[in-house]
């Protein structure tokens, strides 16, 4: 997932509950490595805790509120309030967040013997925030909506099911009653695949498969919410101005551990704020917590006189420049190279925030990652950590590719670090010979903007952050031929990056990881340095998330999985 | 913006009391009066010393960047390093204390060979950034407006002099134009342009080129000067010696040149001071909210903009520029009254009286 996702194999130190619970300013404590929290927390603080509208604040808002479509960490950690799969990771701190536990399943599947078939029972009673009853009949149609709207990850998470193949070909013929069957009268859903997906759990848990009624568009829903079934419902959205999450009046806790009820009565994220008018918000009380990383000038104040409502966690993620592959310059792999060379992952490192925020890399799975293993290409001096740039090395190699000259475009979002990263990355591309240009675009259009390739992007900066803890999630949804789609806002792989060689080796990785998890993530490290060596990316750090909260706000949770459990915060 | 244009206004109403060119020729002549008339104006002086110095100074950052201060102010150098107090420093330190989090960059060394006021969050040369971007916001201010008002002046001279359908069509242009709020229609035509460059027939200005700001300011600003110049020219139209000109059959052209022109040019002296400091400001804003010069160049309005995000840290990156812009628009605007001053004829009478 993109912006600011998910979790991390470095473990942080759980903070005591007890702590949380007394008064608010020392909840979920202080410095740095916080995350915290236990499933214990919860029903009897719902008394004492409930209540208070948490104000949240984002530069930009993030694109479409259809959580079939969107792929943002800023919607990503609402939906964890809002909507429900049948699977759901466990929404607790620490890491325990990574387990899979039943949803709107009674239990977790039954699974056929030879892997290809997950049975799931429908919980009795639960019902969508419209008041109607969720059936199986909307569990089909929701794996259907994958299809129908191009989800990103539809042809990486879910083209494993049966009929798949025909609906990514063809979304409007979609047809799969072969692969996803609903049997009403029993109450079951059974999802057939072609092969056999050990990570076909984590699939069903994220929010690109969660429930939605059957008669949801079948398009992009847009700025129309579709109705929730867990404890907030969407009560207005307008990009422009302000989300607002209300209680959905028929909710009630079916599994503390799968979606718990939340403390604050409503919960709402206003937009257009700068990040440096955000974190004065916050200092201010005006709001609770802001989405956007602190700008680089005013960690050192919050980590100084806020420290006690700083929280600092490691991610397991990667802040990279995508280059796109398919056009020139960067269609010549010297090019791409010579930029793995020529950046100065410490200068990007240093404007994120600092070496206690970030660390410089240059492989593709970040340290502690299944699969990861340290290896450097295009390090001065060699070695399998990155020590520095090369750019005389790079220079080198854009004479040899006969580019320099040549026009780049870099397309950032329009925040104070993206465009402080872009405007060093220009000047880089200056140096090495080309003519660069910066073109900061709104956050909120800026991640769908830079994988279509009919925009023409050549270099953008972005991120990745897991969305599951395996290495085909970064990968296989990033540098595979089935997640690049011509002409489409939902091409997550930007490079547009398709080597059939390697394409197959990551296709052999996912059918070894069926049965040798450990063999697999061998391969999964030699296709990391297969693709690096190709350079459709330039891998610069992996970040350290920090939650910046308010005063008054208590009981922070961090899960490793979907971050600061906002529902779960409470503000009186 | 309104002291500006209150000033510009007024500056066209004393000209409206036409040379007559019997009385141009008597005595000294009109322009050198002026001078002396502007000489004896010590804020005028005083300010056109200011100009002098500034422009001076900015026209000299190439110098200052290469042999005093030994940076480019136009690279990144994040990862850079320097001496102070003896001690290696990096230019963007990294907090101690605290949770360590972020980094700061240097502030005001007070040494003109190294930082002299600090670096911005790239790690480069503030002072040296500062006086590139003088020439930058100077030359933009004053290209524009000298554009503006040739632009102006044409329109201006053709619309008051024709009068009927060619003045209807002129100057219902320049309501159109006048009717957007300047700097709504400046920033909509900087978005529009920046994406994309501008192609006029085989004339192709490029997204990051210096010449859209020009253009873009000097076309927003047209109407500000060319309806006061209409005005004055339709007033001329009934004069007598006009009259004459064309009585005795010369032709239009020559008319507008030789009897029209030399009475509209005073005015429009008089705008150019007053329409540099407009326009400066205004290119100001743009590049303050990226739509005017784009990066690594730099100007006053985007190095204001670069530290704004270190208002809290390094305030000295923001007020270096924004007393640069503060300085030499006043000294403009006071040049502009000494201008209007020198050549407003009933001045020139209590100056001889």
């Amino acid at each position: 997932m993109r912006p600011r996702l998910l979790l991390s194999t470095a473990v942080v130190a759980a903070v005591a509950l007890t702590a949380a619970c007394g008064s608010s300013s020392s909840s979920s404590s202080s410095s740095s490595e916080s995350s915290s929290g236990s499933a214990a927390v919860s029903t009897e603080y719902q008394e004492e805790h409930a209540g208070g509208t948490l104000r949240l604040t984002a530069h930009a808002a993030a694109g479409s509120i259809d959580p079939k479509v969107n792929y943002t960490l800023q919607y990503w950690q609402l939906f964890q309030a809002m909507y429900d799969g049948l699977l759901a990771f466990k929404k607790v701190g620490g890491e325990e967040s990574f387990e899979v536990v039943p949803d709107l399943a009674e239990a977790m599947p039954e699974v056929s013997a030879d892997g290809t078939s997950y049975t799931f029972t429908l919980r009795d009673g639960i019902k969508f925030s419209t008041g109607a009853d969720v059936t199986t009949a909307d569990v089909a149609a929701s794996f259907k909506r994958i299809f129908l709207v191009s989800t990103p990850t539809a042809g990486t998470f879910y083209n494993g099911i049966v009929g798949a193949e025909g609906c990514l070909a063809d979304p409007a013929t979609c047809d799969l009653s072969a692969g996803v069957v609903a049997d009403e009268a029993a109450g079951t859903v059974t999802i057939n695949l072609v092969a056999p997906d050990p990570e076909f759990p984590y699939k069903l848990a994220v929010p690109h498969a969660v429930i939605v009624p059957a008669d949801s568009p079948p398009t992009d829903a847009g700025d129309q919410a579709l109705p929730t079934t867990g404890p907030y419902m969407v009560e207005s959205y307008d990009p422009n101005t302000k989300l607002r999450l209300v209680r959905n009046p028929h909710f009630t806790e079916w599994s503390r551990e799968a979606q718990p009820q939340g403390y604050p009565d409503v919960i709402e994220e206003t937009f257009g704020l700068t990040v440096e008018a955000e974190v004065t918000a916050v200092q201010n009380g005006d709001a609770d917590w802001l989405f956007d990383p602190p700008p680089a000038d005013r960690l050192a104040e919050i980590g100084t006189e806020y420290a006690d409502q700083v929280h600092v966690n490691d991610l397991t993620a990667m802040w990279y420049l995508a280059m796109n592959t398919n056009i020139a310059p960067f269609d010549d792999v010297k090019a791409r190279q010579a930029i793995n060379w020529a950046v100065d992952r410490a200068a990007a490192v240093q404007l994120y925030g600092g070496d206690n925020l970030a660390a410089p890399v240059c492989t593709f799975l970040p340290p502690g990652f299944p699969g990861h293993e340290d290896d450097c290409q295009y390090t001065a001096g060699g070695g399998d950590t990155w020590t520095g740039p090369d750019v005389e090395k790079a220079k080198q190699l854009v004479q040899e590719s006969g580019t320099a000259g040549q026009e780049v475009g870099i397309v950032t979002s329009d925040d104070e670090v993206n465009q402080a990263i872009g405007e060093y990355v220009q000047s880089m591309l200056t140096e090495i010979g080309y003519k660069a240009t910066l073109k900061p675009i709104s956050s909120n259009i800026q991640f769908t903007y830079i994988q279509n390739t009919d925009n023409d992007v050549q270099l953008s900066l972005t991120s990745w952050y897991q969305d599951y803890p395996a290495a085909s999630n970064f990968l296989n949804v990033l540098a595979s031929c089935a997640s690049f789609h011509p002409g489409s806002d939902s091409s997550i792989n930007i490079a547009g990056f398709c080597d059939p060689e390697i394409d197959a080796q990551m296709q052999q990785a996912l059918v070894t990881g069926q049965t040798d998890t450990g063999a697999a993530d061998a391969l999964w490290t030699q296709i990391d340095q297969a693709v690096m060596a190709e350079a459709p990316i330039a891998p610069l750090f992996t970040p350290k998330i920090v939650d910046f909260t308010s005063e008054r706000v208590g009981n922070y949770q961090f899960s490793k999985q979907f971050y600061m459990l906002v529902s779960q915060l409470w503000v009186q | 913006m309104s002291s500006v244009l209150d000033a510009a206004g007024s500056a066209s109403a004393p000209v409206a009391d036409a040379v007559d060119p019997a009385v141009r020729g008597a005595g000294a002549g009109p322009w050198r009066t002026a001078l002396r008339q502007l000489a004896r104006n010590r804020s005028a002086m005083a300010s056109l010393a200011v100009l002098v110095l500034v422009v001076a100074a900015c026209v000299l950052a190439p110098l200052y960047a290469s042999a005093v201060a030994h940076t480019d102010p136009f690279t990144s150098n994040v990862s850079g390093t320097t001496v102070v107090d003896g001690q290696p420093t990096p230019l963007l330190a990294p907090t101690e204390g605290g949770l360590g989090l972020g980094v700061t960059p240097i502030g005001p060394t007070w040494d003109p060979t190294r930082y002299f006021l600090g670096v911005d969050n790239q790690g480069r040369d503030v002072m040296a950034r500062l006086l590139y971007g003088g020439r930058t916001s100077l030359l933009i201010g004053a290209s524009s407006a000298l554009l503006c008002c040739l632009v102006a002046t044409a329109v201006g001279v053709v619309a008051g002099y024709f009068g009927g359908i060619v003045d209807a069509v002129l100057a219902r242009l320049l309501d159109v134009v006048w009717a957007f709020p300047v700097y709504l229609l400046a920033i909509c035509l900087s978005v529009v342009l920046l994406t994309s460059g501008l192609d006029v027939g085989p004339v192709h200005i490029g997204a990051g080129s210096l010449w859209l700001p020009v253009l873009i300011i000097a076309v927003v600003y047209v109407p500000y000067v060319a309806r006061p110049v209409r005005g004055q020219v339709m007033a001329l139209r009934e004069k007598e010696f006009l009259q004459a000109s064309i009585g005795i059959g010369a032709s239009d052209l020559r008319v507008m040149r030789r009897e029209v022109l030399p009475n509209v040019v005073p005015t429009v002296v008089v705008f150019l001071p007053l329409m540099t400091a407009l326009n400066m400001l205004t290119e100001s804003a743009l590049s303050f909210l990226s739509i005017g010069v784009q990066a690594p160049d730099a100007s006053w309005g985007t190095i204001i903009n670069d530290g704004l995000g270190l208002l809290y840290t390094r305030p000295a990156v923001t007020l270096a520029p924004g007393i640069a812009i503060v300085v030499t628009a006043a000294a403009l605007n006071l040049l502009g009254d000494g201008v209007r001053d020198a050549l407003d004829p009933r001045a020139r009478l209590r100056g001889t009286a």
